[in-house]
């Protein structure tokens, strides 16, 4: 042990940067290593695994409309990864990211088209635009907060509670987009709400390019995100509820009220993720859109180390690799699905990581990530 | 010295653990029918050592000798199949379980366990449980057979262990600080279950760090320190002071050093209070007392008497059912945690990991773990780096610390630097009225120990009110100025700590009624 | 289990059989409306019968498995798969076809718990991020080579979807040759006729091993040291049980109890597969067993229960015009369809009391 009076300076950006390379490095090998396993399942159905990949990678970065397509995909993985990643600091496991997504583009797209209407008035875009965001992110965070509430006053386990509300919001948003916010439009056959109001749409960057202002923002929120989790008190709180909550109770924080908000939080990003694309991208909602963002994002909180600036990354990746599948498919006839086989298999090398450290005989530098606690917690 | 048999023998045990070199060449041997104490610290590889004669380690190097003959123990059923019983620290009994489920529990069929067990055998609860009447006739044990474990008093959970030994035919036992969760009356109880044992031949290895009760129970005495031997004796031969200096390494001050109190008004008074435990029941049944600014008031008692319940309801982590607490002067009855240190409570909880840290959180996070919210280490509900790091650098200074940086992570430190994380965080606030210490030392080497202590009496100097909370009689009967009997879940009585006997408080211990006597203040 | 509970859960099934009663009996006598409901309530309970026996199997020896959903979905697929394969390409006739499908997906189930049990036993992985990996994982897969196999140029199968064998017959259907025919078999009233008789192979097996799991959960060598090893595996150690032995087997038969519980979808309930089709049922079973208190009858009881909020939504369907005016949210499948789910939440919430896992639920063991 060296004598305490060694002045050791606190950690500046260069342990931060060596600390982020020594936390991507597991991650990396088990990209890598799902890449190899993803091959050989490719080479087993018959196809060829460097044309496949190929292909993917092409249909990812080869372009800059390729770009702007991942980036496309990449905007509400941004968003709904951080939710799950939130939500796992504060030691909540949020599978529920797919309800509160949905929940949001719902009501997003009511404000952005039915609003007008009920008012009887044209609102300006400089207010209807945040206007029908803020009804997503509020929409997502009050379905997010249900769950939060019931663990903190009633105990129940938020794990099996989210899965619970992600099918309420799925039969919920069937019923309303079957039914009374359904297009009315006579051509229309599809489970859609009609498209919403000029105002109300966030515009493209780069004109004749789909990516658009709600990529930018995402970054800009996994910037927030990562400020508040390590600079502000409400994160301090947060964190330490995740990590100890008996600590967080001796230490004399609310922890019902950080469960709560922090869950409510968690469901703000998700629904936010909904928001975006409605407002970005589909300029209206449809039914089936939002199947499969939940578990993503999960993968990808996991895959960014629940970072935020490794959920950026790793949204990018399964974004890159959504995104260049269909031209890996039209190529080699590998159907896009085996990206889901290879997404899963990163989460399972990611989860264990005891299996890559196995087989690159990585020492163990951290602590195990502790991120829930079974039925009790 | 015998001329009894050698039943076991260890020779050069090595056992290697992360940074710890727990058992570094260690002799030991058990002859036939006698009681063999190893006696040493906290952490000084006695837990070790028997892990590895029963089984659940295995040694780097060095061999065990059974009977003469050599073996290997891969598992507890290795040391079972060959007679050796062990009864843990904390037990392994499965308190949902009966007496008789425990004790079948991997025996199912027979006594010891067997290589082939068909799984799907029925149970035959009846037979076993009028073996387990048996027994418990034979050594006069006291076991109901039915009763479920997790609602028996420690004590006879102590004997469940023993019979559970029993049942498997074992005639090597290892009690590993049997004492440790026993009134001075039932550690006597237990004394004469062991003489019992010894004279139907078994023989007994007592695992202690406790000086009087290895002197008058065993035969002999090996010493262990830092993972070493250091030296062998007999009761006859040596005394306290001996082996205390044996077993630290250096001479030991017995008792802290202090002036008598100057106690001044009452800071904390608590009236009547009744708190339930987790189970739901009445754990703490109309307590009241009160401690005056400049005191230490020690609470005595053995574990589970409602001393963990009072101090979680002292310091507003558990709902007060009835009953009143005032801290200087304001009713704080069923308050937030907070409001409880803004009023100055200073708490040092029982369990350092569970409440007193956060294992991941570097020191300097945890050393404003109560404080973060406050300035000078938050502005407009953002945290202030600089103004951490200046604290967690001067604390670490001031109590001694042992780190290389504010920047490592609670968990990596060691048990003594850990407590004094938690001392130094709590000690150090601005405007302490009170401070809780709850087995402030438990599970420390002496050096962090009598740190400690005297850091507490540092503060009854300075005019703070104490209350300590502690199970070891030693620690309350050298620092407290008064002393409070706590005796399930109500104070039998409170005394003066220069006017009573260690025998006197350990019958008021386990429940005898105090006469109504001057010494009652 | 107490009685709390089961005049809870008694109270709910009496509750939605007479919402059915009080809208379609008008239409059809009471006694045919009660005994349908009976049949699809213990029919569309055996999936969450399944699914809740392997989440005690597992967590009453310490192993949260949050991956039955994912178990049964895989156990679905890859059942369904091997009873076509082995109908079409080894032409096996149907029943044995079917029967070989029931195996492949008991397999199925063993295999992912198999993953299960190695994340979370070896490698000690989170339990619940293990099971979710084995959820994801199961969609992956299942959706890969759904589509490999059947759609799209250069699949397996050219595009064209063979037909599945059938169905697995019901009880009633074997007997017939005993008692000279379906109906009325053996002159048992109807109301037995139709709960009973009528019911599937999965379904009787279901019941039977609740039975079963039980016996050997409280009554044998293998029970008594599950039930250790989930409490304080730490304890069963030092009596010399292999912990990490019991934890892998038990896992491993819990997941091919959810993969009898895969195969009830795609052999047993409908001939064909569809992605996703579990639907949430791993989970709703995993909150039968916790209002089961992790006990077989428990678990069984809140199954029923679930199965019976379903059977509303069917049996509502064929009543659909006979639904009061001031009820027409009933009309909507989609508004009925939340019944198991909120039903869940609300079970959860502990206002029926609280239940107590395993001390040693979700936790790594090690030495």
């Amino acid at each position: 042990m060296q004598n305490a009076d060694e002045k050791q300076p606190q950690p500046g950006w260069q342990q931060a940067v060596r600390a982020g390379l020594n936390a991507a490095l597991v991650p990396f090998l088990a990209i890598v290593t799902a890449v190899i396993v993803g091959g050989v399942i490719i080479a087993l159905v018959g196809g060829n695994p460097f044309a496949a990949y190929l292909g993917l990678a092409q249909g990812a970065f080869g372009s800059a409309r390729a770009w702007s397509e991942t980036f496309v995909w990449a905007t509400p993985y941004i968003f709904a990864g951080l939710a799950v990643a939130l939500a796992f600091k504060g030691g909540l496991f949020n599978i529920g990211a797919e309800g509160q997504l949905a929940f949001g583009a719902v009501a997003t797209a009511w404000v952005g088209y039915a609003l007008p209407e009920v008012l009887g008035i044209e609102i300006p875009g400089i207010l209807h635009l945040p206007l029908a965001i803020g009804a997503g992110i509020l929409a997502g965070a009050l379905w997010a907060a249900i769950p939060g509430a019931l663990k903190a006053y009633a105990g129940g386990h938020e794990v099996i509670n989210t899965i619970m509300m992600n099918y309420i919001a799925l039969n919920i948003t069937s019923y309303l987009l079957n039914g009374p916010m359904k297009d009315k439009n006579p051509l229309n056959v599809i489970a859609r709400t009609p498209e919403i109001a000029e105002g109300a749409r966030l515009p493209v960057i780069f004109d004749g390019l789909r990516v658009h202002w709600g990529f930018p923002l995402a970054l800009l929120v996994a910037l927030g995100v990562w400020y508040l989790l390590w600079k502000t008190t409400l994160g301090f709180e947060i964190r330490t509820v995740g990590a100890n909550p008996d600590a967080a109770r001796y230490a004399g924080i609310n922890f019902r009220r950080i469960l709560i908000v922090t869950m409510a939080l968690s469901g703000l990003l998700a629904g936010m993720a909904g928001a975006v694309e409605v407002t970005g991208l589909n300029y209206r909602h449809e039914l089936g859109f939002s199947i499969g963002y939940g578990f993503d994002a999960i993968a990808i909180a996991l895959l960014g180390k629940t970072h935020p600036f490794g959920v950026v990354l790793a949204s990018i990746l399964f974004a890159g690799m959504r995104n260049g599948a269909t031209r890996m498919q039209f190529l080699t006839q590998i159907p896009v699905d085996i990206i889901s086989v290879i997404q899963s298999l990163i989460l399972l090398f990611v989860a264990a990581d005891a299996i890559i450290r196995y087989l690159y005989r990585i020492k163990a530098k951290e602590e195990r990530l502790v991120l829930t606690r079974g039925w009790r917690g | 010295m015998s001329e009894k048999p050698i039943v076991l023998e260890a020779r050069g045990i090595t056992k290697r653990f992360p940074g710890v070199l727990a058992n570094d060449h260690v002799d030991f041997d058990l002859r036939q029918g006698e009681v063999h104490a190893l006696l040493g610290e906290n952490g000084a590889g006695k837990s070790t050592l028997m892990n590895i004669l029963y089984g659940l380690y295995t040694a780097d190097s060095g061999e065990i000798l059974v009977n003469g003959k050599p073996l290997t123990l891969n598992s507890p059923r290795d040391a079972i199949e060959h007679g050796i019983g062990m009864v843990h620290q904390h037990f392994m009994l499965i308190p949902v379980f009966t007496v008789t489920e425990n004790i079948m529990l991997g025996a199912e069929t027979d006594h010891r366990p067997h290589k082939s067990e068909a799984p799907l055998v029925k149970l035959d609860r009846k037979q076993v449980s009028q073996i387990v009447r048996d027994f418990s006739h034979q050594y006069g044990l006291d076991v109901d057979p039915d009763a479920i474990v997790g609602d028996l008093p420690v004590g006879v959970q102590q004997r469940v262990e023993i019979v559970k030994a029993l049942y498997r035919k074992a005639n090597i036992l290892i009690l590993d600080e049997p004492t440790a969760v026993l009134t001075p009356q039932e550690a006597e109880e237990l004394f004469r279950i062991i003489r019992e044992l010894t004279t139907r031949g078994v023989s007994v290895i007592f695992i202690s760090h406790k000086l009087k009760e290895v002197l008058s129970i065993a035969d002999r005495i090996t010493v262990m320190r830092a993972g070493r031997v250091v030296g062998a004796t007999t009761p006859a031969e040596s005394d306290e002071h001996q082996l205390a200096a044996m077993m630290v390494g250096r001479e030991v001050i017995l008792s802290v050093e202090k002036e008598p109190a100057q106690p001044k008004e009452d800071v904390l008074v608590v009236e009547n209070l009744r708190v339930r435990d987790v189970r739901d029941l009445e754990a703490v049944r109309g307590v009241s007392f009160t401690v005056r600014a400049g005191e230490i008031l020690g609470i005595a008692g053995v574990q589970g008497n409602g001393q963990t319940e009072l101090a979680e309801a002292l310091t507003g982590l558990r709902r007060i059912e009835s009953g009143s607490v005032k801290l200087a002067g304001r009713d704080l009855t069923n308050c937030p945690p907070r409001l409880f240190t803004e009023t100055g409570l200073a708490h040092i909880p029982e369990d350092r990991q569970r409440h007193g840290l956060v294992l991941g959180y570097t020191i300097a996070d945890n050393m404003v773990l109560c404080d973060y919210y406050r300035p000078p280490f938050s502005a407009r509900g953002v945290l202030q780096t600089q103004a951490l790091d200046e604290h967690a650098r001067k604390l670490i200074q001031n109590f001694d610390v042992r780190t290389p940086s504010p920047y490592v992570a609670a968990g990596k430190l060691s048990g003594g630097n850990q407590q004094k994380v938690i001392v130094a965080r709590e000690l150090s606030r601005p405007s302490v009225r009170l401070v809780i210490a709850n087995q402030p030392t438990r599970g420390l080497d002496v050096g962090s120990i009598e740190y400690i202590h005297k850091e507490i009496v540092l503060m009854r100097d300075q005019g703070v009110a104490v209350l300590l909370i502690s199970a070891e009689l030693d620690e309350i009967m050298s620092l407290s100025d008064r002393i409070a009997v706590m005796y399930h879940g109500q104070i039998v009585t409170t005394v003066e700590a220069h006017a009573v006997t260690r025998e006197q408080l350990g019958l008021w211990m386990a429940g005898a009624k105090p006469e109504q006597t001057a010494t009652s203040v | 289990m107490d009685w709390r509970r089961f005049s809870f859960i008694g109270f709910i099934i009496v509750f939605l059989f007479t919402v059915v009663v009080l809208i379609g009996g008008s239409r059809v006598s009471p006694t045919i409306i009660i005994s349908s409901m009976l049949t699809t309530t213990i029919a569309v309970a055996t999936p969450l019968t399944l699914g809740a026996l392997s989440g005690v199997f597992c967590e009453r020896a310490g192993v949260v498995n949050i991956g039955i959903e994912g178990m049964m979905l895989a156990a679905a697929f890859f059942g369904w798969l091997t009873a076509i394969y082995m109908n079409t390409v080894f032409k096996f006739d149907p029943n044995l076809s079917l029967w070989t499908g029931v195996l492949a997906a008991i397999l199925t189930g063993g295999l992912f718990a198999l993953l299960h049990a190695w994340l979370s036993i070896t490698f000690k992985v989170d339990q619940i991020i293990g099971g979710t990996v084995i959820n994801i994982l199961a969609v992956g897969i299942t959706g890969f080579l759904n589509r490999q196999m059947f759609f799209g140029e250069g699949s397996i199968f050219g595009g064209n979807v063979p037909h599945a064998p059938g169905l697995l017959p019901s009880l009633s259907k074997w007997l017939a040759p005993l008692c000279g025919g379906p109906e009325g078999c053996l002159g048992l009233p109807g109301l037995i006729q139709g709960t009973f008789l009528d019911q599937k192979p999965v379904a009787l097996a279901a019941i039977a091993l609740v039975l079963v799991s039980h016996y050997v959960l409280f009554n044998t060598r293998w029970g008594l040291r599950t039930r250790a090893v989930g409490e304080h595996p730490k304890a069963a150690d030092t009596v010399g049980i292999n912990v990490y032995r019991i934890r892998y087997v038990n896992v491993i038969i819990g997941g091919m109890l959810a993969g009898l519980g895969g195969a009830y979808f795609t052999i047993e309930s409908v001939p064909s597969f569809e992605p996703l089709m579990t639907n949430g049922r791993g989970f709703i079973s995993l909150a039968a067993m916790i209002f089961g208190n992790w006990t077989p009858f428990g678990a069984w009881a809140a199954a029923l229960v679930f199965g019976a909020s379903q059977a509303l939504q069917i049996n509502l369907q064929f009543f659909r015009d006979a639904i009061p005016p001031q009820w027409a949210f009933l009309q909507h499948a989609y508004i009925v369809g939340l019944a198991p789910y909120v039903l869940t939440m609300l079970i959860l919430t502990g206002i029926i009391g609280k239940t107590i896992p395993p001390a040693a639920d979700g936790q790594p063991y090690e030495k």
